[in-house]
């Protein structure tokens, strides 16, 4: 090979996803503000000292340390993006957890912790990555509960970028108080007819709510996607079941399972 | 206690490798199907942590962690692409 050849290979830029991922490293994040998100979760403003920066839909690693020397270290979806060293978490507390009770609870503006990241080139979205692969698709998010942190920031990154790419968010929700981001969502979703917002709850609907509370059914799910035919891109975040339950729908509904992008918490 | 999947790889495997591994797709010895690791289920124990095929559940690879050393396996999976960035 040349060396005009290297040169040039040299300058090719890569991808507009890969571009969009800063290497990750570890960090120490100081808590800048923490308020209620709803009555099971907490949202963390964290300043992460020498933070490159994250792409829509990463996640970081929190890693605590007790006095003994024992650590426990858990994932979390960050709901901001772009290159500012200020994150944004939001928190569901686990019942049985070891680092989520500490964190929703007992974590306090000024506190500090061990992060690594920004972690994840999958489940990313990136304003102009689509553009580059051929025609426009739209893009389907759906959320299950707290599944909804990476999505959000997804959905924030493409009003922020005014990209027209039609999205649609699908978020299944226990009742009204449990929704993550209430007035950020209605808001994009005012703001934008780029951006549809579906909500279903689960267990408790607001009043006058046209449907009664249910699990999102394999039709309802056909209803209030993008259909297969519009060949959109799908992320889909939440619990393990949640998450399996509705690709197995997407994909007897029609859609390809390339074409779904899938990120599971586990839980119950 | 229930699986994830391999996005959660990302952390613990960016301690070893210098590329994002869970968009490196890799073919699994015991069925052929080729997919990201992002996209394979995870499970996380006390012992350390298994990669098994989406497809068929072979395991791909295993990962346990010490404080002093890690043993990586990738004992099910062949024919690993990684992209350049």
């Amino acid at each position: 090979m040349s060396d005009a050849s290297i040169a040039e290979r040299a300058t090719d830029a890569p991808s507009a996803a890969l571009r969009a991922v800063p290497r990750s490293g570890w960090h120490v994040a100081t808590v800048a503000a923490v308020r209620r998100e709803t009555p099971n979760a907490s949202r963390l403003e964290l300043d992460v000292d020498g933070w490159p920066g994250n792409a829509a839909g990463q996640h970081l690693d929190v890693r605590l340390t007790a006095p003994d020397g024992y650590t426990a270290t858990r994932s979390y979806s960050i709901a901001s993006s772009g290159p500012s060293s200020r994150v944004t978490l939001a928190v569901d507390k686990l019942p049985d957890g070891e680092v989520s009770p500490y964190l929703v609870d007992e974590v306090r503006a000024g506190d500090m912790l061990e992060v690594h990241g920004p972690l994840g080139a999958f489940f990313v979205w990136a304003p102009d990555q689509h553009r580059s692969l051929g025609p426009v698709r739209p893009v389907q998010l759906i959320a299950g509960g707290s599944g909804v942190v990476p999505l959000f920031a997804i959905a924030h990154a493409h009003a922020v970028a005014e990209d027209l790419t039609p999205f649609r968010m699908l978020y299944s929700v226990r009742t009204p108080d449990d929704i993550y981001f209430a007035d950020e969502l209605q808001a994009l979703a005012a703001a934008s007819d780029a951006f549809r917002l579906d909500l279903v709850y689960t267990r408790r609907t607001p009043d006058g709510w046209p449907t009664p509370a249910g699990r999102v059914m394999r039709d309802a799910l056909a209803a209030a996607v993008i259909p297969a035919a519009d060949h959109p891109l799908v992320y889909v975040c939440g619990s393990t079941g949640f998450v399996e339950q509705v690709a197995s729908w997407l994909i007897e509904l029609g859609h390809d399972a390339r074409s779904i992008r899938t990120e599971r918490y586990g839980g119950t | 206690m229930q699986h994830v999947d391999g996005n959660a790889l990302a952390g613990p495997l960016a301690e070893f490798f210098t590329f994002d591994v869970t968009i490196a797709t890799a073919r699994c010895n015991g069925c052929g199907t080729v997919a990201e690791l992002a996209r394979a289920m995870v499970y996380q124990s006390g012992p350390g942590t298994v990669v098994r095929c989406s497809s068929c559940d072979a395991v791909l690879a295993t990962l346990v962690e010490a404080d002093d050393r890690a043993w990586i396996g990738f004992s099910g999976m062949s024919a690993i692409e990684v992209p350049r960035v």
